[in-house]
Formats: C-alpha cells, structure tokens, sequence
C-alpha cells in the first residue's frame, strides 16, 4: 500500500525542479503576487542584470500598501506616489498584468488572489508578503518570502526551499455561538506562542476548521505568520470547490470538474503523519482582545490583563511588564473596562464580504459612541461593490462609520490612516506590535464583530451580550 | 552581495524577545525603492522620541557601541512583516552578524541574501555574550568557515548553519546565477507539465 501522506507532502513533491543532498530544493512557483512595496528593489535588481521575468503571465501585480483610501486620486505623500508610479512603469516594461488604484480588480493582495480565483488547491504561491500565507485556505502552499527572493522568482520562477516540517493543529469540537475563526486562531496564538510554528507548516484540521467559511478560513491561514509559520493551509473540500466555481480564473465547465476532483485527492490521507501535532478544544475559546504587544498577548474578553509578577520568567516578566507600559494598561485590569478612540475594520485579516456583513449586523440600527471614530476599509474594490449593492455601506454610514476605498490602511499606517500618539484602536487586522498603527499607537486584534460592537460601546464588551443577534 | 567569511566586531546586546520587523524598521521608511540609506531608520521608534530626537535612554545610541557589527537579540528576532528592508537597515548601520537563539524564518532567509550572517547559539550562550557586552567593550571573532564563535577572554562556542546557505555567505555568490545554471531543468519541468 501507497505510504499515506500530507498535502503539505503532495504539494511539494509535485512542484521540486531539482534536488540535491545536503541542499534545499529548487521549487517551482505557479503564483507570484506582487505589490508596490517590497517589489521595486526587485525590479531594479532583474535591469541591472540584464534579466526578464520568466513568467510573466504567472505574476499578477496591484498596489495596496500605500494606496489613499478616502480620494483615490490625493496621494499627499510624493514618496508613496513615486512607489506606485514605479510599480507600474515596471510591471509595463515586464510585461506583468496589474491592477493599479483605479482598476476594478485592485485590492489587497491577499483578498483578490482568491476573488479572481488565481489562488486554487495545490499551487506554490509566494508574494513579498508574510501575509501570503492567506491563499492556504485553499489548499495551496502559500508563503511570504522577501525582496531578493521575489527577484529570484521573478527571474527563475523559482525558489530554493528547505523541506518544511509538519505541524497539525488539530481543533476539536465546535465555536460557540459568536464566537469566530478570528477568535480561533488568537486563541492558538495565544495559548501555544508566537514561535511554536517558526519552521514548520501548518496544516489546520478537526471538526471546527471544517465548518468554517473560505473566508473564516482565510482569517486563520493569515495568521498562521504570527505562530512563526510561513505557511498553513487546510485540506481542500467541497466547501473550496464551491467557493472557487465560477471564479475568472480557474477552469469552467466539464474542465472545472476534472479539476476539483484532482484538489480533492490532495487532501491529506487518512493515517498520514506529521511531524508535530497540537490540539485546542474549540468549545473552551471565547471572543478574544489582544492586550500586549504582539498577537500571543490575547486574553478572552470576560479575562483580566496578566500582571507582570505573576510570571515565573524573568525575560516574560520584563516582556509583559514593557508591553502593558506601551500599551497604557495596569496590571490586572479588567480588558473589557479599557476604553477605545479608534475601530479599525478591514485588512487581509478581516476584510472580506462576510466579514463586512457579520460587523454591519451588529451596528444596524446602532450609533458609533461619540469617542470613537470609526472607518471601515473594504478589501478590495469588488468588496466594496458588492456591499454597496446589498447596502451594508449605509448601515456603517448611519451607524457614523466612515466607508472607505480598498487598501491596506490602518492595519500597517503607510498611507495617511494612522492612530495617533497615545490613542487606543480595536482593529480586525493581524498585528499589534508597537507601532504598527502608528508611532505610539496602542493596538488591541479583534473579531469583526468585537470592533463592531467596540465602536458602539466605547469598550470591549462581549459580542454576546451586547443584547443584538450574533450571527453564527 | 560582499562575502563574510571571518569577522571580528564590537558586540551590541539587546536583551528582548520577539524583536519584530516593525520595531527594526518602521513602515514609515519603507516607500523608498533603492536598497541603501535605511541603516540610519533602524530601530528608529527606540532610538528617537516623537520629535525626533535621539533617546539618551536607550542602550544604541550609547556611545559605548559606536562602531558595532554584532548584534546580539533575544529569541524569535525578526518575526512579523517579510520585508527585506530590515535586513538592509541593519547591515547598513554597519552590523555583519547577527546573534540570538532563533529567529523567524523569512528574516533568516533574508539575511543570507544580503551577506549578514545570522548565527544561532543557545539561549544561555546567548545570555552570557550579553551580559558581558553589557558590562565591557566586548569583542566577538564569528568564523563562518569553522562555525564559531569565540571572545580572547576563553569563551568558544561553535554554531549549526545549512551547508548551502553557508556556501552562499562564504563566496557572495548571486543566487540567480546560480539557479540559471539549472535553467535546463527548470525548462524540463515547464514541458513536463503542459
């Protein structure tokens, strides 16, 4: 009998060009995504050499980082606009398909692979993005690599890669009621670290991760970079198969279904190994707050903030006590109690249709609390049609959100949507590191459905009990 | 990129975990589209105060490490965001090694890509070199060829690194050219497929 294997195993073998002992291998790349940040050096690197992009035609380019989100034509900021500028004069001269600021396609990265239906089962997929770990959702194998590797891409459709270990986690049982794959994967952050997948990928699996949507789905994969894994990724099943049909860009018709029978075989097999496996219990995991300064800092909302003398370690004591300094917060104070000046709902995290509709449930009929503000940034421009379709933008407006253009936005502040100094945010993004919102910023991760309600009450307050429908 | 094969260097320590990409650089310098002049954004939101002045308390702009190249961290360095530009900000305030007992793996990568070569030690070896570039001008030998590391007051520790990757620091070789010595294959495996 055939040795059963992982789909981490599967993908893999079918994509290595070349191997060698004592070497990484050289894999092939059948997505390359591309964005105007960690792109340009690349760019340069290929001309001064005198070098092509092999494939032109298996890269797909758009602008998010940087991109204005209030008037798509008031870039402020002359340095952003060179860097755009830049991105398309490159992608003219290479010859690499873009969705630029005023293309109906554009958005962030990791939101369109999947819409346009570029990101399937089974493919290699890099991006000059940690993010990229997203397209896993599908079954791909998706990984951020940087700038000197999306030049070697670029140049080879290539990428030397050392052979993964593997790591299942294993989510049993079922999400509570309003409770959500954000929450999820915070809660794995959170109780096994911000390391524990650093050299490995992971593979998400258990009754949980298979009623989740692609999108909550998605929200998991994304995160799977704050564990320290360049990837994760779940099995494809009939819910990808459905997600994906009728997408651009995979195939249609009879040639759709020959296709989706061979994403299911990648699966895993029954009985295959990995090298690691963890389990958490999905009915213990409540709505999660970040409270510190990186996403294993997470507490649920019902939880108070750790106190530093609590900690055995001396390094944890010195790292807890430096980020409850950052952030403003006492030790032992109640996360629900912490008041909140910003709400942030968007980025490759939290930005997706689903995503919008859940917060936009909680809102209607709602007002923002007069010391918030509140925007609310669509992932991308279909997103944002699409909701303005079914109305959704007005529930946010009448509620005193502001409803943005697709970008990248607060989540990482390139743009001009920044936290101010000092001031606190509930945001649906992927990190909360110093900084990141802003200089001084103070950022605590989210559900949608937590921002949501953050931004009425002017606290955290449990989704739950917030006395509104919780959608499932 | 410039082959690092033996370096000798005054040790900075910074003694914290989960240093992130963000805190090496921040977003805010990453528009430019070249490769140089981010050495002097490096740490930036530590080393300065929101006016922009240089922060006294911080242990960087002491002039005890004036002339640093090896960086000594704590564990995890480098996690979050993939961009390359905090590889390029370190090596251009002068740093060529780097020190801590793990690191995130694209930050690794990275690393290598630009002749900065991240040394991986244990976390009580790891303590000891920071203990005493905090208390004296302390002075590391990194020897790639022998993988080790070793001070003149009788500390010697050797260190794991993939065969391929050191090959790579040791010659500066670029690896595009390296990859299109297999441009045959890669070819094979495009026809194999269609």
């Amino acid at each position: 009998m055939r040795k059963p294997k992982t789909i981490i195993e599967k993908i893999w073998e079918k994509h290595v060009v070349h191997e060698e002992a004592n070497k990484p291998d050289l894999l092939y790349i059948d997505l390359h995504l591309i964005h105007e940040v960690t792109s340009p050096q690349a760019f340069e690197g290929l001309r001064m050499n005198n070098r092509k992009v092999r494939r032109p035609e298996l890269t797909y380019a758009t602008m998010d980082h940087n991109v204005p989100t209030i008037h798509r034509n008031v870039i402020k900021d002359e340095v952003s606009k060179t860097q755009m500028e830049t991105l398309k004069t490159n992608c003219d001269e290479f010859g690499v398909p873009l969705a630029d600021i005023h293309h109906p396609d554009q958005g962030i990265v990791h939101v369109i692979g999947p819409e346009l239906g570029l990101t399937q089962p089974g493919k290699t997929i890099v991006c000059g993005d940690s993010h990229t770990s997203t397209h896993g959702a599908f079954g791909a194998l998706a990984f951020g690599i940087g700038t000197s590797e999306v030049e070697h891409v670029l140049a080879t459709q290539t990428i030397w890669q050392a052979k993964p270990k593997t790591l299942n986690v294993k989510v049993n049982g079922k999400l509570g009621t309003g409770v959500t794959a954000k929450d999820l994967i915070l809660a794995i952050i959170g109780k096994f670290g911000v390391k524990f997948g650093t050299g490995y990928v992971i593979e998400y699996t258990g009754e949980a991760v298979r009623d989740l949507s692609m999108e909550g789905r998605m929200t998991v994969c994304n995160m799977s970079i704050e564990a320290g894994a360049r990837a994760g990724l779940i099995s494809p099943d009939d819910t990808t198969i459905e997600f994906l049909r009728g997408k651009r860009h995979v195939p249609q018709g009879e040639a759709f279904d020959k296709a989706a029978e061979e994403w299911k075989a990648l699966a895993t097999d029954e009985g295959a190994v990995y090298d690691e496996v963890v389990e958490i219990n999905a009915d213990e995991i409540e709505p999660q707050v970040t409270w510190g300064t990186n996403p294993g800092m997470c507490i649920p909302v019902s939880a108070n903030v750790p106190i530093p003398e609590e900690s055995e370690n001396a390094i944890e004591h010195d790292e807890i006590g430096r980020a409850l300094e950052y952030m403003g917060l006492d030790g032992g104070e109640p996360i629900s109690s912490v008041n909140i000046e910003h709400v942030f709902i968007g980025s490759c995290t939290n930005s997706r249709l689903s995503d919008l509709r859940k917060a936009a449930s909680i809102v209607k009929g709602n007002k923002v609390n007069p010391n918030v503000k509140a925007i609310v940034v669509p992932g991308s421009f279909s997103v944002k049609a699409q909701a303005e379709e079914e109305g959704i933008d007005q529930i946010f407006k009448d509620a005193g959100f502001e409803w943005r253009e697709a970008g990248c936005s607060m989540c990482l502040a390139m743009n001009d949507d920044v936290v101010p100094e000092g001031e606190r945010c509930a945001s649906t993004s992927n990190r909360n590191f110093e900084g990141r919102q802003g200089t001084g910023a103070r950022t605590h991760l989210v559900s949608p459905e937590m921002a949501a309600a953050a931004a009425i009450k002017g606290h955290f307050v449990d989704v739950r009990h917030l006395g509104v429908p919780t959608p499932s | 990129m410039e082959p690092i094969r033996k370096h000798q260097g005054l040790v900075y320590p910074l003694n914290r975990a989960n240093i992130d990409t963000d805190q090496i650089i921040p977003k805010q310098f990453l528009k430019r589209i070249s490769r140089q002049g981010f050495g002097q954004f490096v740490f930036y939101n530590w080393r300065f105060d929101s006016k922009g002045e240089l922060r006294e308390d911080f242990s960087l702009n002491q002039p005890k490490y004036k002339g640093t190249s090896i960086l000594v961290a704590g564990e995890n360095f480098g996690c979050g965001s993939s961009r390359e530009h905090a590889p390029w900000a370190i090596q251009d305030y002068g740093f060529r090694v780097v020190i801590a007992p793990s690191y995130a793996d694209i930050f690794y990568n990275n690393c290598t890509k630009n002749g900065i070569l991240p040394v991986q030690l244990t976390e009580e070896e790891v303590q000891t070199l920071i203990q005493n570039a905090e208390t004296e001008s302390y002075y590391l030998t990194v020897d790639l060829e022998e993988k080790k590391v070793y001070d003149n007051q009788g500390f010697e520790t050797s260190f794991e690194i993939d065969d391929y990757k050191r090959e790579m620091l040791l010659n500066g070789w670029d690896e595009i050219a390296v990859t299109l010595t297999h441009a045959d294959k890669i070819s094979q495996f495009e026809e194999a497929r269609k």
